[in-house]
């Protein structure tokens, strides 16, 4: 046991005590790293390969590696490291945009439902059943088909149908921490000194039920990128001449038997980008959830 | 225990209408021309374009579409596909397979998730606790897009243990490693699930009530926390469905498997609207009514619930 | 249930020595309980008392041998049953002893009762897991049962869960669940401590009754002086893990030979104390992971002087005929 004056001494809050944590966590560091590389990767593709990835010469089907061709030749002729290095842009780029637009809707319905409880939290809450009614990836063949116009490479239908379609889990996580938020002392004390409803849910409920919404939007970033990456598998998501690590493994996968490294590749990417940000989520909730401490 | 079935089915009802009409909306809402929306990219001949208007209703309002949707769904009148087949035909032939590959993935996810999530919390912080922390990471980090080609490609085509395809009435050894590969969709959350709620209860005084009893070891696991756990690992089985169900269209796929997600697949890849709405429809009803058996199933678990 | 290797039915029922438990976290080593003795007759109460932290549950767990280990060892000491030292069975030996011989029963039934099994469940399991009793025969008697600790309507009741029981019933059905294969020690820590004041002294009437009936040995751990004057015979007054005091009741109340004892029954209003002011004891218990040295009781106590703050810990002074206390100025005390 400690002594209490060395805790007054130091004021702390609970974002500093889980970055005080992040800071001596491991998995973080490396999952962060990942992240990083990740985006540097999406962002600069030209910094990692300097070969084109629409450069495919028929003849070089199949060939193994040989010069900046690391991972070698895919079925078309095509340079695999380099279609698997920029295909990290449209995969990171639909993670990222669906993710926000089902952060931004989860995060309003949680918070109206769990702000202003009563008929308006029913009517919310039923409205997340509806969704959750309807398995994310069923719901997503219909909706991304409808979405895609013909010859566009599918990015924003993907992205509006993965961000219309996953929002539930968000929007649960807001609506539980803002009514354990409302509940608390000083929420009742900033409303008896007159803060209004803006200020209160901005300034005193956010802030302190912000945390579980973090992580669970980490978590769903990951997996809206394996989704990306089923919904192009399947015919649905990206196509045409996008770049996607689901295209490459779907048409690799005929031809795995010859040639296996144009498979594996891209699942390797994909595989690690989704373990980085389910290790990061983890190492947040981990410094967030004071039951651990 | 009424009035918990009760207010259960009516929650589903409410839900059933709710998710049929998404799934409606989705695929008629804001379309210039809903035909030409049913048969994706293909030109649409004049008769077809006649028979899909006559079917669907489509010179009437929305809400007059949806009705006669409704009507047909709850009929078991699933129409005719593009390619001029009864989709409910279609189904029937797929469905046996499906099941067969899901409860199997079922079965080993909940042996495993049950056996090792159990272990793991009884030897907490061991080396197999870790280990399975670790593992059930790497199955979380690998999506079923990834895992089943390349589970099909090493273990049935590299190393040959497995058949890396399976027929409509393929053996139990032929749909094994499909099986194994859905499995792993579900089976890292249900461990995870399971661990936590058995060391939550192992902290319980209830245990404590147990060994002061004098019981022997394995049945205070085994009868006492076990029926605990068993609460929170059922209510995910509900959404385990749900997942298992996007796996089968993926697993399915891969491995060639005639089934309701290789169909499906297969309207998604052939732009046949009407069938990819029609088993979309039905995989979500019948995905809500295992919700239903999944919550009376957690009522007998719990007598709490059942007493409300 | 077969003999216990070395059992002496003349030897005392149940006999504490010198016990000593610690609790090994990262945080430290937490001493909770630092060279407990006291023994128990059949057919006696003895009642543990002391504020929560000084170490009575622990003490209660280790005699019952379900002790959280880790984090909790029991580093010292001995647990005489019939001259049968527990801390030295086998597990499966020990196992047999609990419920058999010694029982148990806690504080809140709600949480120490399995929510999710039938009341007549976990009565019936005692007699199918220890004795092979059939289904039937087992139901039979955990009705029998009901019916001794006065539930209405037993029969009826059997399939009920714990949940649908009031707070007085469900301590009623663990007192069924511990009395169930007649052992000859009960310990009943803070059995009424979650109930209602009413209801309390119903518990109490029952426990105390149903002793008598068997003849029966009781621990009665509590907080409370006011449950220990009506039914205890004797009391071992626990303080930092340690018995700073033990005598028969009456001798506590009339004239208490430790200044802890003193100061407790100084802070809880009386009849016979009627206008004298109340005093709390100043000052809070010690961490169990940093206890002062000498007497652990020293740093709150009036009548400290230096040897209280030295090594070792005061011994247990026998200051009367069946009284002992571990104060250097018992004499003070007592008022001679």
């Amino acid at each position: 046991m400690s002594d209490p004056t060395t805790l007054d001494s130091r004021p702390r809050s609970l974002a500093g005590d889980a970055w005080n944590d992040l800071r001596h966590n491991k998995i973080f560091w490396a999952s962060a790293a990942l992240v990083l590389l990740l985006l540097l990767m999406a962002l600069f593709p030209t910094l990692f390969t300097s070969a084109d990835p629409t450069d495919c010469v028929l003849s070089r089907q199949h060939d193994g590696p040989s010069g900046g061709a690391l991972f070698g030749y895919d079925f078309q002729g095509c340079d695999v490291f380099a279609r698997t290095v920029h295909g990290t842009g449209s995969s990171i780029q639909v993670g990222l945009l669906s993710t926000l637009l089902a952060g931004l809707i989860g995060l309003s319905f949680g918070m109206a439902a769990g702000y202003f409880g009563g008929a308006i939290d029913a009517v919310l809450s039923r409205g997340i059943d509806i969704v959750l009614g309807i398995p994310v990836l069923l719901g997503a063949v219909v909706l991304s088909g409808r979405l895609s116009g013909s010859g566009d490479d599918g990015v924003t239908a993907v992205t509006l149908t993965l961000g219309l379609l996953t929002w539930t889990s968000a929007a649960r996580v807001m609506r539980s921490s803002v009514v354990a938020a409302k509940s608390q002392d000083y929420v009742a004390a900033a409303r008896m000194l007159g803060a209004g409803p803006a200020r209160l849910m901005f300034r005193h409920i956010l802030p302190n039920a912000i945390a579980p919404f973090i992580v669970v939007s980490t978590v769903l970033l990951g997996a809206n990128i394996a989704a990306e990456a089923t919904l192009s598998y399947l015919g649905v998501g990206l196509k045409g001449d996008a770049l996607s690590w689901g295209l490459q493994i779907s048409d690799a996968q005929k031809h795995a038997r010859v040639a296996a490294a144009p498979l594996v590749w891209p699942s390797v990417f994909l595989a690690a980008t989704v373990l980085a940000f389910i290790m990061l989520g983890d190492a947040i909730r981990d410094a967030f959830d004071p039951k651990l401490r | 225990m009424f009035r918990y079935i009760v207010r259960r089915l009516l929650q589903m009802i409410l839900t059933f209408f709710g998710a049929t009409f998404v799934v409606f909306a989705l695929m008629f809402a804001n379309q210039d021309d809903p035909v030409q929306a049913l048969a994706g990219e293909k030109p649409v001949s004049a008769s077809l374009r006649e028979a899909l208007t006559e079917r669907y209703h489509l010179d009437e309002g929305f809400f007059g579409q949806y009705w006669y949707y409704m009507t047909n769904l709850l009929t078991g009148d699933l129409g005719e596909s593009i390619s001029g087949r009864e989709i409910s035909a279609l189904l029937e032939t797929a469905w046996p397979v499906t099941v067969r590959l899901a409860l199997m993935a079922l079965v080993i996810a909940g042996v495993f998730a049950l056996a090792a999530g159990v272990w793991s919390a009884i030897r907490r912080g061991g080396i197999f606790d870790n280990g399975t922390l670790a593992f059930t990471l790497l199955l979380l980090a690998l999506p079923i897009v990834v895992l089943a080609p390349v589970a099909q490609w090493i273990f049935a085509m590299e190393l040959d243990w497995f058949p890396a395809t399976a027929s409509r009435n393929a053996s139990f050894y032929a749909l094994l490693l499909p099986a194994i590969v859905l499995a792993t969709t579900v089976v890292a959350t249900q461990l995870r699930v399971t661990r936590t709620s058995v060391v939550e209860n192992l902290g319980a005084d209830y245990v404590r009530t147990a060994r002061a009893k004098g019981l022997l070891p394995r049945r205070i696991i085994w009868v006492h926390v076990l029926r605990n756990s068993l609460i929170p690992f059922i209510t995910l089985i509900g959404v385990d469905l749900g997942v298992l169900m996007s796996g089968a269209l993926v697993t399915e796929e891969v491995f060639n498997i005639p089934g309701v997600g290789s169909k499906l697949a297969q309207g998604i890849r052939t732009e046949d609207g009407p069938m990819v709405v029609g088993f979309v429809s039905i995989l979500v009803i019948v995905f809500l009514v295992m919700n239903l058996v999944v919550d009376l199933l957690y009522a007998a678990l719990d007598p709490r619930i059942r007493y409300e | 249930m077969d003999v216990l290797p070395g059992l002496d039915p003349r030897a005392p029922l149940l006999q504490v020595n010198d016990l000593h438990v610690e609790f090994r976290t990262r945080d430290g080593v937490a001493k909770a309980v630092n060279g407990a003795s006291f023994w128990l007759n059949p057919g006696e109460t003895l009642a543990i008392l002391g504020e929560s932290g000084c170490g009575k549950s622990v003490t209660a767990q280790a005699i019952m041998g379900i002790l959280e280990t880790p984090p909790g060892h029991i580093t010292r000491g001995e647990v005489r049953y019939r001259g049968v030292d527990l801390l030295k069975l086998r597990e499966d030996e020990r196992r047999r002893v609990r419920a058999n011989k010694i029982a148990m029963i806690f504080q809140d039934a709600l949480s120490a009762l399995n929510p999710v099994y039938s009341v007549g469940f976990q009565l019936a399991e005692l007699f199918r897991a220890h004795r092979g009793t059939s289904r039937a025969d087992a139901k039979n008697k955990a009705i029998e049962l009901l019916d001794q600790v006065r539930i209405p309507a037993a029969r009826s009741r059997f399939s009920d869960y714990p949940h649908q029981f009031s707070g007085g019933m469900r301590q009623r059905v663990m007192i069924a669940m511990a009395l169930a294969l007649d052992p000859e020690v009960l310990i009943a820590d803070e059995p009424t401590t979650a109930l209602d004041v009413t209801v309390q002294a119903q518990i109490m009437g029952l426990l105390a009754e149903l002793q008598r009936q068997r003849n029966m040995g009781l621990v009665l751990i509590t907080h409370d002086m006011g449950v220990v004057a009506d039914v205890a015979d004797r009391i071992s007054v626990m303080y930092a893990g340690r018995v700073v005091e033990e005598a028969p009741v009456y001798d506590i109340y009339e004239r208490p030979g430790h200044p802890y004892t003193r100061a407790l029954l100084e802070s809880i209003p009386r009849l016979d104390r009627k206008g004298q002011p109340l005093t709390a004891i100043r000052g809070l218990p010690p961490a169990l992971t940093d206890i002062p040295a000498g007497c652990a009781f020293n740093p709150r106590c009036g009548y400290a002087k230096e040897p209280c703050r030295q090594d070792p810990t005061p011994p247990a002074y026998a200051i009367a005929p069946r009284r002992t206390a571990r104060c250097h100025f018992f004499r003070e005390v007592l008022g001679e």
